[in-house]
């Protein structure tokens, strides 16, 4: 526990100053354009009721989703560029996620502009015109400082909205103090969870706070509760920016997917180049297809895949064949068509496998997929978020025509659990997960080899092929963990009692590495 | 319809055969009023609500376009003039008072110098000299409307009408709102200012009593017409049309009942 807390607060400055500086900057966007269209909105009701639909529209996509929108977008739109005038852009992390972020802040922006403008009395804007003042001129001097509290409720609304929809920005590789709550939800940790709340909720009370006294400022003509508040905020922005880690030198991106390996695999690659002497930061907890893209597109630098998805998923290869030939095969693809080096294979496999209570497929006699087969129409099965609409398990059904009562989605940490109480029959579960053999589970055998073999391999970005201190750093890791090895890590960090932060079970593995 | 000796003096504003319809010519808001008003006159256009004076009054500053007609001030024709720098040199006070709620005293008697771009200093000192012109003491420079009373309130209103000294003054039922005492002795204060800064007032009121004591002339409207226009004296001793007579003869008989009341005839 008070490993954890230690290990929350030292990356709290750099998540903060990620968080604060994202969410300022969607704001200052949102704030612009919001107000730009009120002003369009105020001049012409035809359009006010467009604006007001669209963007009401937009507020009603989840927030993840949205965010998840952008960045197959921008990853075309940036093709697009390069094609058209060979500029290239990151679709990942920053941009799609403050641009989610702007667009889901116009909307009480907007709705309070155009509100606080249409109350002004009319008597006032008469007055306003009588004495002489232009349309530009009414607007600046009169409609909109009346509208002005009113305005200053939507920004407070807003800037609320962003605080707590940035933490969203994960998964498509921004870091933020919504990198706590992900690594919490998959690791188990729930120090982190807490701790990432915690920080957002206060983050929030705190601009939005200092933005209540600008509002009273307004309302109070107070020059001095405006200073306050702008200097709270100030105070806020400098403090997270400051805070946050230093920049420059040589700086690799580690890229790690959405479950418990993923983030010792992640530690353990930055603690090999720490000890190098190179710096790095994490992009953990991205899709498996973001993290790929990103690694093509060079923003990410390294990141442990497996043979397996590549082959079915990128490859679009249907059939399986033997470790080696897969390994082979996708080395040479990957080089081929991406660029992409595979350094090599760490040694351990974690293959997707079906898994079943020991008991109850004891007593249903089932010892293999086929065995279950003629048993799916009475039983229910989960998945991580990914499988069920991964072709390995178009593979797995139509190889042994697999027609399961109910399938559900489910965080992978959670499945072995939820299968050992027995809320789900069967689950498709990853074989080097500690969790296997803590609940005493079976994993079934694939007699028609339907799923391909999925050695871990470590993956290097384009742009670190030639780079030889960072493969030199990495390659201590190749071909020297074992699965009995790695599901003991990852049992460490997933289990209750004397539970491991992933850096810690990260260290745990090296100082076995090495002792070999 | 002009009396003899305004003859002598130039004209400030004048109507030609004005037409206000908003509804395309279905009906007329205002219909065919001219009017010549002479430099220094005040003017008094009185009439129920719904009768076209409110109408009539804007179209002289531009607030409303006229449907057709020809309006010009001091020899210029209102159209072609930028309807901005038109407002700014035309006083104006509005019905209900209609003071910037946002702004302090000091701010609303400075808005139409300030859109004019006077100097700073300038502004400052004219602010000080029209507080001194509508009775207010110094210190309401700084307040805020809302902390004001009825009548201070006015006053800043009669304040911002004459800030940029301007030769015309536009009244839309300014006095409407006011209790008695005060509505009386605004009214005597401004038809001071009136003469001694020779200004050109016209004034909308529904109060015939008010437009009798105020006005050099008076002008009543039903309908969007000018039915009839004349002196005081005209209009208390030979009104033309009956409607005018029936409105002349209400403060009349108040009037002679006080004056009855007063002496304690039966």
């Amino acid at each position: 526990m008070d490993a954890q807390i230690a290990s929350a607060w030292a990356v709290l400055p750099d998540y903060l100053g990620q968080h604060v500086l994202l969410s300022v900057t969607a704001l200052a966007i949102g704030l612009f354009v919001g107000l730009s269209l009120a002003i369009i909105g105020v001049w012409s009701p035809r359009l006010r009721w467009f604006l007001l639909t669209a963007t009401g529209l937009i507020q009603t996509i989840p927030g993840l989703a949205l965010l998840a929108l952008f960045y197959p977008l921008l990853l075309a739109l940036s093709a697009l560029t390069e094609h058209l005038f060979g500029v290239t852009f990151s679709a990942l992390g920053f941009l799609p996620s403050l641009l989610a972020l702007a667009l889901y802040s116009i909307l009480p922006i907007l709705r309070n502009t155009v509100t606080g403008i249409l109350g002004v009395d009319d008597a006032v804007r008469e007055a306003a015109r009588g004495v002489g003042m232009t349309p530009a001129q009414r607007l600046f001097k009169v409609e909109l400082p009346l509208a002005m509290p009113v305005i200053m409720a939507g920004i407070r609304t807003a800037a609320v909205w962003v605080i707590g929809t940035a933490t969203l920005s994960t998964p498509i590789g921004q870091t933020s103090l919504g990198n706590y709550i992900f690594t919490g939800l998959q690791t188990q940790n729930w120090v982190f969870v807490v701790f990432g709340c915690v920080a957002a909720v206060v983050l929030a009370l705190v601009v939005d706070q200092c933005l209540a006294l600008i509002e009273r400022g307004f309302a109070r003509r107070s020059t001095v509760l405006k200073l306050l508040g702008a200097i709270g905020l100030g105070a806020v922005l400098v403090a997270s920016l400051l805070a946050g880690p230093a920049r420059g030198g040589s700086h690799y991106v580690i890229g790690g997917k959405a479950f418990v390996e993923q983030y010792i695999l992640a530690a353990l690659i930055d603690q090999r180049l720490d000890d190098a002497g190179m710096t790095a930061t994490h992009r953990v907890g991205l899709g498996s297809t973001v993290i790929f893209d990103a690694l093509a597109a060079n923003e990410i630098d390294a990141y442990v895949d497996y043979s397996g998805t590549i082959w079915a998923n990128f490859m679009h290869r249907r059939e399986t064949a033997s470790h080696k030939t897969v390994l082979k095969e996708v080395g040479a693809w990957l080089k081929r068509t991406r660029g992409i080096t595979m350094l090599g294979p760490l040694g351990f496999d974690n293959a997707y496998a079906l898994v079943m209570r020991r008991d109850q497929a004891e007593r249903l006699n089932i010892r293999s997929i086929a065995d279950l087969a003629p048993y799916a129409g009475r039983l229910s099965i989960a998945g991580d978020y990914e499988f069920f609409a991964r072709p390995e398990w178009k593979a797995l059904k139509n190889a042994y025509g697999l027609n399961f009562r109910e399938t559900r989605e489910m965080q992978s940490t959670f499945m072995y659990r939820a299968v050992a109480d027995g809320a789900i029959d069967v689950i498709s579960g990853y074989t080097s997960d500690g969790q296997i053999a803590q609940y005493d589970l079976v994993v079934l055998d694939d007699p028609k080899q339907s799923l391909p073999p999925y050695d871990a391999i470590l993956l290097l970005s384009p742009r670190r092929a030639e780079d030889t201190k960072f493969r030199r750093a990495l390659e201590p890791l190749i071909g020297r963990i074992s699965t009995e090895r790695m599901r003991q890590a990852n049992l460490s960090v997933s289990r209750v009692a004397d539970q491991r932060t992933p850096e810690q079970a990260a260290e745990e593995l090296w100082r076995d590495i090495a002792a070999k | 319809m002009r009396t003899g000796d305004m003859d002598a003096n130039p004209i400030a504003i004048s109507l030609k055969d004005v037409n206000k319809s908003f509804d395309r010519g279905r009906s007329f808001a205002v219909r065919g009023v001219s009017l010549d008003i002479a430099v220094g006159e005040f003017v008094a256009v009185v009439g129920t609500s719904g009768s076209g004076k409110t109408t009539l009054l804007k179209t002289i500053n531009r607030l409303i376009e006229p449907t057709t007609g020809t309006i010009t001030i001091e020899n210029q024709d209102v159209q072609a003039l930028d309807p901005f720098q038109l407002r700014r040199r035309i006083g104006y006070v509005f019905q209900g008072i209609g003071l910037f709620p946002h702004l302090t005293v000091a701010e609303n008697i400075a808005v139409t110098p300030r859109l004019i771009g006077w100097a700073k200093s300038e502004i400052d000192a004219r602010i000080d000299e029209l507080l001194e012109l509508v009775q207010l003491p110094r210190e309401t420079r700084g307040r805020m409307p809302s902390t004001l009373s009825g009548g201070q309130r006015q006053r800043v209103g009669v304040a911002r009408a004459l800030a940029a000294r301007p030769h015309i003054v536009l009244m839309d039922e300014p006095f409407g709102a006011l209790d008695p005492i005060t509505r009386d002795s605004l009214a005597r204060e401004y038809r001071a200012v009136h003469r001694e800064l020779g200004l050109t007032t016209v004034m909308i009121t529904h109060d015939m009593l008010e437009a009798v004591l105020l006005a050099d002339r008076i002008a009543v409207m039903t309908k969007g017409e000018i039915v009839e226009i004349g002196t005081p004296h005209d209009l208390l001793n030979d009104p033309k049309n009956d409607y005018v007579r029936e409105l002349i003869d209400v403060p009349r008989r108040q009037a002679s009942e006080v004056e009855r009341l007063a002496e304690g005839r039966p």
